[in-house]
């Protein structure tokens, strides 16, 4: 009674070689999704997924879409996807401990019902038409018949997804933008600040590297008017960093003679 | 090959999806699974337009791909705010509501 192979037509040998390599890579894919701990992992395999799936669209006579698909999808989404993983953290990996309990095998068994409820209804549904492909309608090409419906029949769809495009844009901007809890600190208060301070030496400001010293490198101190370096006119990146030269170098001979 | 095959592989990776959205804790990869349901009803569509002989379900299958485009870039923005304010992207840290 149940007709399992659902006659919709049959594919040519090589695309059936071509789908049965890559379904079960797929399909092993999004399952090694939902086991594998780190997040980075679980979007290299997802965009494995999509990159297969920009196959699938490509031998279904779907080239447009699946440049869109390598393009969008792999290119654009999972590059996004990894940018907010490198934000908040590679190493955040999940954990594993079930917060609400007997959810993981309740949700498997829901799964499989699911499943199979789906592909019981596809092995079920006949279809009382012949099948004539996709050749006629990509006589001009994929992509020209694509853009004739998107723009005759669907143009009003696609204005309202352009609006809804610029709402998104509009939405990830006020989003992400954050108050400043202070403001910050200008040339003004930095001035105020230097003449605040109990002792005025430094009241004009902190020497640049290289004033007065043989070399006007960034890493050589500035000279003193009585003849002696400045550590203080160095980057305090570049000490840690152990790039500065030896202040005591480049004090001024006769400063040594005198002594 | 029957062309249902690739109905097949299309609602057994939008299972896998719907799975993940429930079992996964950390919004990141929650976020990933929902994207595979979308495309796995994209593979569907796609299919679907060769068996009617006709484009409209990649007309379709095009839509679903702007609007996924949209979900993620407002969808990561929120879990970068969450992240901002809470140092964490699990799912169950963020129930205030709850207590």
């Amino acid at each position: 009674m149940i007709n399992f192979a659902l006659d919709i037509g049959k594919t040519a040998t090589p695309e059936a070689v071509l789908f049965y390599f890559l379904a079960p890579l797929s399909v092993f894919a999004g399952l090694g999704m939902l086991i594998v701990k780190k997040a980075v992992h679980s979007a290299l395999l997802l965009a494995w997924i999509m990159i297969s799936l920009a196959i699938f669209y490509i031998a279904q006579d779907a080239l447009f879409l699946g440049i869109v698909q390598i393009v969008v999808y792999t290119g654009a989404v999972m590059m996004l996807f990894l940018f907010i993983l490198m934000l908040v953290g590679v190493d955040a990996s999940d954990s594993f401990t079930e917060t609400i309990r007997g959810l993981r095998p309740i949700a498997i068994t829901a799964a499989i019902g699911f499943g199979g409820l789906l592909t019981t209804l596809i092995g079920r549904a006949t279809f009382n038409r012949p099948i004539t492909g996709l050749a006629s309608a990509n006589s001009n090409g994929n992509a020209n018949g694509l853009a004739k419906e998107l723009f005759t029949q669907y143009v009003f769809a696609f204005e309202v997804v352009s609006a809804l495009l610029i709402t998104a844009a509009l939405g990830a901007m006020v989003l992400a933008h954050s108050q400043k809890t202070r403001s910050p600190f200008a040339q003004r208060d930095l001035s105020i600040a230097r003449f605040r301070k109990d002792n005025l030496k430094d009241a004009a400001g902190l020497p640049s590297s290289g004033v007065y010293a043989l070399h006007n490198a960034v890493d050589v101190p500035a000279l003193l008017p009585t003849g002696k370096a400045a550590p203080t006119s160095i980057s305090a990146v570049l000490e840690a960093r152990g790039d500065m030269i030896e202040s005591s170098k480049f004090q001024l001979q006769q400063e040594e003679e005198e002594k | 090959m029957a062309i249902a095959n690739y109905l097949y592989l299309s609602a057994i990776l939008f299972t896998i999806g719907a799975v993940g959205v429930v079992i996964r804790r950390n919004a990141i990869v929650v976020f990933m699974c929902i994207e595979l349901m979308l495309n796995a009803a994209n593979l569907a569509f796609v299919t679907f337009a060769r068996i009617n002989g006709n484009l409209q379900g990649q007309v379709v299958a095009f839509f679903t791909m702007v609007v996924a485009a949209c979900e993620v870039v407002v969808g990561l923005a929120i879990i970068v705010t969450i992240y901002r304010s809470r140092r964490s992207t699990s799912v169950d840290d963020a129930s205030l509501l709850k207590r």
